[in-house]
């Protein structure tokens, strides 16, 4: 956890938080009793999804005709919502997988609720296409199967095939990439709890362990899907981009849609990101996961994907002027001084201006602005859908066909119950799962939290080998070990190549010595050399009249076994086997021989 | 295949670097760890336990491949074999229109075969429940474990100092 992170940075994670407290923080929603807030926000949210179910029922029982969609605009609020409602999707997937790749560190403190935001977004998405056809249970007919009709396939030409193919992927792509960054966190939870929780965790957490494999797979797993979810996030707004772009209608026959949408998709799924952490944060105490820092790097995307649309639009305009096109003009006339200017001059204003605001840092690291601004932008984002398509199809070829569109209360039920369901699924996940992942905080903890680093952070502590004490001798018996399992590193033949060029003295003496059979009170070898023998052993043998290579070599195994055995139980499993044959070759100085044949050894034996 | 029941020897660690540490010193002792628990994804702990790199993504590009051929060849065998039809004025083997649902389907292909593959080789799958040694292993505590079937008493002795030594805050035994 030695990342390296440049000191002005700031830290990610405040509070100095411990890894049991980020996990106490971040469980404690999903097991404590629902607070009052809670519950009002969810009544709201469920009664407004109950009444946008009634008003689905109700179109599917009366008709389309129940919506005010007539000849010309045959495209109104389900197609804008659907768009909008995509478009929010983006901003999950964006996080988790696009700024993962790019290694951004603030991408954990939000991209588990941003994952949950884009699933609950694009089932809200999907509702409309399914809903617009009019007759639901016909919807099986946009899916290539098998039927008894010729067999007849779909159109695999049609951009609004391709669209079923991207909104499905995108939605199953999403929900496997949540769900298994989700399954550690679920085990965290399940681990804690008791009873009949722990068996619902015990179901959700797969049977996690939190084994070193199984994190390895994991994190690769999250590498790769990352890896398919970035083209795929691309991939889906540009293919609803091409439901409009691909046809021949003037103010959507055009090559800038695609990264257009793509862009425009991403600023509004921050800013509804910003709108649900925002109040998460405050209900939720998670000001210490999400601090000023992430706000300030979301506003910052904020303001480069809103400056990114806004050229769009500006370009938009231009190319109408250049192309001499009077259709193409006319479209973009209409849309700015025709009958639906004001939803042309509120995009205008919430999309390009307002984004603007986020060049001043302070209004970037204010949560009042922040939070206003969010939901700003998301009213322009939905106006932009609203432009393009009912504007657009408002004033086609033939003046005569021209009409002016209201939609009817069944329509806007249907909207705002997609805004129910929408928060009623949130709110769920709030109490259900970890808003913030756990694993991934704890992860960061050590490079990005403000007791690790910043200027607050805790003097540094001694490392902790020092701290403890080694009163059994172990770590000796272990570094002991550390003569042989360096000779077959490259630093260990270093070492022995110095030991033999220095051989030729030391040799020297011990020949001397051993002529005399006496050792000198001055003689003592290393006899750590020989492989097996550590410092404490090594005392053992000095102890016991054993100092020099020679005396070892004109030992016997026996007497050598005994002096273990005698040691205690530490020693008994020690097997002195060949050291004498290694001390032979050590006292007559045959080191290249010596190591050749310690790196056949192992751990001293043979 | 013998199923018997693993005796475990186990030690917690209250920091990842106490841990890294610790599997050095085992590493050095040639002591065999069974596994190593811990909250998180720990970097560098791969190399440390021998781990070889995970052939995920390799089964990824396959499944993947898989998706492309079959949404490819599939559109291709309907409108130039099953039940051609001119749209647009276009060919019948249309190729440039093939290529977003060609792509949607390689992604989803592989997206969904490393997810299956992940979960069966892990052992994990809706309502497996895998033994697991302490609750504080997905809180805030770092193990090891040994496995000690047919240790002798000094070995097992030889096990717990080491995790004496290298700073364990419990050590523990138990049978999974």
């Amino acid at each position: 956890m030695s990342a390296v992170v440049s000191t002005i940075r700031e830290p990610l994670v405040t509070g100095k938080k411990t890894y049991h407290d980020i996990t106490e923080d971040l469980c404690r929603p999903t097991e404590s009793v629902p607070s009052v807030q809670w519950v009002i926000g969810f009544i709201i949210a469920a009664s407004l999804a109950a009444f946008g179910v009634f008003c689905i029922v109700w179109t599917i029982w009366i008709g389309i005709g129940s919506w005010n969609l007539n000849r010309t605009i045959n495209w109104g609020w389900d197609i804008t919502n659907f768009v909008w409602w995509v478009g929010i999707g983006h901003a999950g997937t964006l996080i988790s997988a696009i700024l993962l790749l790019f290694r951004q560190k603030w991408r954990t403190g939000v991209n588990r609720a941003a994952e949950a935001m884009t699933i609950f977004a694009v089932i809200c998405a999907g509702l409309f296409p399914l809903i617009h056809m009019g007759r639901l249970w016909l919807a099986i007919f946009i899916f290539p199967y098998p039927n008894t009709r010729g067999p007849l396939w779909v159109n695999f030409n049609s951009p609004l095939l391709w669209d079923v193919f991207a909104i499905s992927t995108y939605f199953t792509v999403s929900l496997l990439f949540w769900y298994t960054g989700l399954v550690p966190d679920f085990a965290t939870v399940r681990d804690r709890a008791v009873g009949v929780r722990r068996k619902i965790y015990n179901f959700l957490s797969f049977g996690w362990t939190g084994s070193a494999k199984h994190w390895q797979r994991w994190e690769s797993l999250s590498l790769i899907l990352a890896g398919l979810a970035t083209p795929l996030v691309l991939s889906v707004h540009t293919i609803v981009s091409f439901d409009f772009a691909t046809s021949i209608i003037p103010g959507w026959h055009t090559t800038i849609f695609p990264p257009y949408f793509v862009a425009g998709a991403i600023f509004s799924g921050f800013a509804m990101v910003l709108t649900l952490m925002l109040v998460a944060r405050k209900v939720l105490h998670l000001k210490d996961y999400i601090t000023l820092e992430h706000i300030e790097s979301m506003n910052k995307v904020i303001l480069l994907t809103g400056t990114i649309v806004g050229v769009a639009y500006l370009t938009e305009l231009f190319i109408a002027w250049y192309s001499v096109y009077p259709y193409e003009q006319f479209a973009f006339f209409n849309r700015a001084l025709g009958p639906y200017y004001w939803s042309y001059w509120g995009m205008m204003l919430c999309n390009v201006i307002t984004p603007q605001l986020f060049w001043s840092r302070k209004i970037r690291r204010s949560l009042f602005w922040t939070f206003f601004l969010s939901i700003i932008i998301n009213v322009g984002m939905w106006f932009e859908r609203f432009v393009i398509i009912a504007t657009t199809l408002a004033r086609d070829y033939i003046p005569s066909s021209w009409s002016y569109y209201v939609p009817t209360w069944v329509e806007i039920g249907i909207f705002m119950g997609t805004i129910g369901i929408f928060f009623t699924l949130f709110l769920i996940f709030t109490r259900v799962a970890p808003v913030v992942a756990i694993a991934e905080i704890k992860s960061i903890l050590k490079s990005s939290g403000d007791k690790y680093v910043g200027k607050d952070a805790d003097p540094v502590h001694h490392h902790h080998e020092e701290e403890h004490d080694d009163s059994n001798g172990f770590l000796h018996y272990l570094e002991g070990e550390d003569i042989y399992t360096e000779t077959d590193a490259s630093s260990g033949i270093n070492t022995l190549a110095d030991m033999s060029a220095s051989s030729s003295v030391e040799s020297d003496a011990v020949s001397l010595v051993s002529e005399v059979e006496a050792p000198s009170a001055t003689q003592v070898d290393d006899l750590k050399k020989v492989e097996g023998i550590g410092p404490k052993i090594e005392g053992l043998l000095n102890a016991a009249g054993i100092t020099t290579f020679q005396q070892l070599a004109n030992s016997n195994f026996d007497a050598v076994k005994a002096i273990l055995v005698a040691a205690g139980s530490r020693y008994q499993m020690k097997d002195p086997t060949t050291w004498m044959e290694q001390a032979k070759m050590a006292a007559e100085g045959r080191w290249e021989e010596l190591k050749k044949w310690q790196d056949e050894l192992d751990g001293g034996k043979a | 295949m013998v199923f018997e029941n693993k005796e475990v020897l186990y030690g917690l660690y209250n920091d990842e670097e106490e841990l890294m540490t610790a599997i050095k010193r085992a590493n050095k002792a040639h002591l065999d760890i069974m596994d190593v628990y811990t909250p998180f994804p720990v970097h560098g702990l791969d190399p440390l336990l021998g781990l070889s790199e995970s052939r995920l993504h390799i089964a990824g590009f396959v499944y993947g491949l898989t998706g492309t051929a079959t949404a490819f060849l599939f559109m291709t065998w309907v409108f130039t074999r099953d039940w051609p039809i001119i749209f647009g004025g276009k060919p019948y083997w249309s190729v440039p229109s093939f290529v977003p649902i060609t792509f949607e389907l390689t992604v989803l292909f592989a997206a969904i075969g490393m997810v299956v593959s992940f979960y069966v080789v892990c052992g994990m799958g809706p309502g497996v429940t895998n033994p697991t040694l302490d609750d504080r292993i997905t809180d805030d505590k770092f193990c090891i474990a040994f496995q000690t079937n047919g240790y002798s008493k000094t070995e097992i002795n030889n096990l717990r100092g080491f995790f004496k030594a290298t700073g364990a805050s419990e050590v523990s035994t138990k049978v999974i």
